[in-house]
């Protein structure tokens, strides 16, 4: 049985009714709450890109804790007991690396999914209306998800090492949200730029490899001789580590201030580049996917 | 009362495409690096600067929709009719939200859900049930109104077994009966939708059609395309017939059909038939011309059942020779493409011999024993059936219409079977 609809038939429009003129080059006034009336979208999108993460793998969600955990051991061994980097004070190295992995494999994912994920929902874009923001930014929920089971290990290394955190370990979900960030912005441009021009799918594992060694995951960004250490700061994800060590392993790992503030700048500039990059071709998807 | 609910005031849509130049026979290496080098460098400055690249070197524009002018009230079913390319899926598509239109503005009052394909965003490896949730919320639904309707939604798909199965492991009969009862129970103010009522079998798209006619009577505005003229005329009362992206006809939906039909006795595209490009063969010889005509001789315009025609054919020869024996096959194809009736000279023994240059030759056939519909024919001439000559799939299209096929004044059943044989019947 269908349900009778009173407002649709004659009478008064409902109050709220939305007006919508579609007009060549229209900035969309309402878009922002456009995004919020499609938050169930939102939430549907990242619920399904969770959920399909590990079908059809045997280990499934233990993919999750392997990939950094490996990671961390040959990065321990490596820097630590072949190249003999010094670590952040007292901490033990395997957690000054691990506090390192976290961000990094956030920002990798997040930002892997991000870019392909336009090209990868063209089938949606080409059939239904909602905004494209939608989309990447759902997997960025997904890579969150990841995140949070990865940061089990590093609770339970914690007490391996029986290493209390302390009061900074509370400003830990800020810096969490700025690598999300950091890898938002970049990840908007990309993916925007994919739907046109397909190279881009290209740049990225390339730009995740080489980063893993740019940034300071495998070593202490203290390690950086001090007059290069404003300059490396360029790399947005030098301050995301460094907050994340700062959190995790307090006073062993100081901030360093002016280069903190560096990368703030970095990704909040990467985060308004990619925004607007995004707005602007977001019209002529459908067109060109 | 301002009822009005969708206004397209010179409404436009324009694509570029690109076309590649052909290069001459002999090209030189260094003109190949200096071309590529130059394109590179374009194609670099044209990023740099945020246009878009075309690819090709010459680039054309074209209108898939232009001054196209409307107002739809609330309440109202409209089926838009026309040929492939003619441009209503564009014209969806650009309602719906989903491309920008590049000229002219729409208003839009109320709440839109587009349905231009059925299962949009199902993943193969989520459930059914999941994917219900999914797919309604892509089509617009909030979880409350899924979770209102899933029983009913699972109900009308017949899939209550495999609700916690992926769906990847349905069969596609099943899979297109859960993504149609999801759309159908959409409830926005205004519906879009896109030629979906071809799917499952012949019972379920009754059940759809049923469905859709009580969405229509439910006093909701739809927007209905389809090519299925007997589905836009029970479903819409006013009809849209548009043909080159513009707007021919705005009228009560049985005019637009029949003004639609009354064009389709005709050569698709509206091309002569000499110069359309959508054909194959060697080209050695082939057909220009088509004409169907009538008892009297003259040309029929619409045909009816049961009566005499003589299709005629035109040709063209430039093998500079003469070429004989050749067979001509007239194919007949209903709506949902299946191939009915063939007229080929081999049945009869007959082959035909194609003199140079310019040249015609005709098929009669008595008691044209096809029922009411609309038809489309393919041409085809080859050379004893080895070289194929000429083939245009679409080479026109044509409207059956009333005759008395029986001489009872029975049309016989036209949704149900479209062949006609008289037969004789005794009772002992």
């Amino acid at each position: 049985m269908r349900t009778p609809e009173i407002a649709v038939e004659g009478g008064l429009p409902p109050p709220e009714e939305p007006m919508l003129v579609l007009e060549p080059g229209r900035a969309e006034k309402n878009y922002w709450a456009d995004l919020w009336r499609f938050r169930e979208l939102f939430l549907i999108l990242a619920w399904r890109d969770i959920s399909v993460r590990y079908k059809q793998t045997i280990i499934g969600v233990v993919w999750a804790i392997v990939r950094p955990l490996l990671t961390m051991v040959v990065f321990t061994v490596l820097f630590h007991r072949v190249a003999k980097l010094p670590g952040d004070g007292d901490a033990p190295y395997a957690l000054m690396v691990f506090a390192a992995m976290l961000p990094w494999f956030l920002f990798s994912t997040s930002l892997g999914d991000a870019s392909g994920s336009l090209v990868n929902s063209a089938n949606l874009i080409s059939k239904v209306y909602f905004p494209r923001l939608i989309v990447p930014a759902a997997t960025i929920v997904a890579a969150f998800a990841e995140f949070l089971i990865s940061f089990l290990i590093l609770v339970a290394l914690m007490f391996h090492f029986r290493f209390a955190p302390g009061w900074n370990m509370l400003l830990l979900p800020g810096f969490t949200l700025l690598a999300l960030l950091a890898s938002l912005g970049p990840g908007l441009w990309i993916t925007a730029l994919n739907v046109k021009y397909r190279d881009f799918r290209y740049v990225i594992p390339f730009v995740v490899q080489f980063g893993l060694y740019v940034s300071p995951v495998g070593f202490s960004s203290s390690a950086i001789p001090e007059q290069w250490r404003l300059l490396y700061s360029l790399n947005p994800m030098v301050g995301v580590i460094d907050g994340f060590r700062w959190c995790i392993l307090g006073g062993d790992s100081p901030l360093y201030g002016p280069g903190f503030a560096l990368s703030l700048v970095v990704v909040a500039f990467f985060l308004w580049l990619g925004i607007s990059r995004f707005r602007k071709m977001e019209r002529s998807f459908a067109d060109s996917i | 009362m301002s009822d009005i609910v969708i206004t397209a005031e010179n409404l436009g849509k324009k694509y570029i495409i690109g076309h590649q130049a052909e290069s001459g026979r002999y090209v030189a290496m260094r003109d190949v690096v200096m071309q590529s080098a130059r394109g590179l460098w374009h194609k670099t400055m044209d990023l740099m600067q945020g246009k878009p690249i075309i690819p090709g070197d010459t680039m054309e524009e074209v209108w898939a929709l232009k001054d196209v002018n409307f107002e739809i009230k609330r309440g109202e079913a409209v089926g838009i009719i026309g040929r492939n390319g003619a441009g209503k899926s564009t014209l969806l598509k650009v309602l719906s939200r989903i491309t920008e239109p590049s000229a002219g503005r729409v208003t839009i009052k109320g709440r839109v859900a587009s349905l231009l394909e059925v299962g949009t965003g199902f993943h193969p490896e989520l459930t059914g049930r999941e994917n219900i949730f999914l797919n309604g919320a892509i089509l617009g639904m909030t979880r409350a109104e899924i979770r209102r309707k899933f029983d009913e939604i699972v109900a009308f798909a017949e899939v209550e077994r495999f609700l916690d199965t992926p769906v990847k492991r349905y069969s596609s009969g099943m899979y297109v009966r859960l993504a149609f009862a999801v759309a159908a129970h959409l409830e926005p103010e205004i519906l879009i939708v896109d030629e979906v009522l071809a799917v499952g079998d012949a019972e379920f798209q009754k059940k759809c059609m049923g469905k859709m006619g009580e969405v229509t009577k439910g006093g909701r505005t739809v927007l209905f395309v389809s090519h299925n003229m007997s589905a836009v005329e029970a479903l819409c009362r006013r009809g849209i017939l548009l043909r080159a992206g513009g707007l021919i006809l705005d009228s009560g939906a049985e005019q637009a059909i029949q003004c639609y039909l009354d064009r389709s006795y005709s050569i698709i595209g509206g091309m002569p038939l000499g110069e359309r490009k959508d054909r194959s063969g060697t080209g050695r010889a082939r057909s220009i011309g088509f004409r169907i005509l009538g008892d009297s001789g003259s040309e029929a315009s619409s045909l009816q059942s049961g009566r005499s025609y003589t299709f005629e054919i035109e040709y063209q020869n430039d093998s500079g020779a003469a070429i004989s024996n050749v067979v001509c096959s007239i194919d007949f194809y209903d709506e949902r493409n299946v191939r009915l009736m063939m007229l080929r000279t081999s049945f009869s023994n007959v082959t035909l011999t194609l003199k140079e240059g310019r040249g015609r030759f005709s098929c009669s056939v008595d008691d044209l024993p096809i029922a009411n519909g609309s038809y489309r024919l393919a041409l085809f001439l080859s050379h004893a059936e080895r070289e194929i000559l000429d083939y245009i799939e679409d080479a026109a299209s044509l409207l059956v219409d009333g005759g008395d096929f029986f001489g009872t004044g029975s049309q016989g059943m036209p949704t149900h079977c479209r062949i006609l044989t008289r037969s004789a019947w005794s009772n002992e």
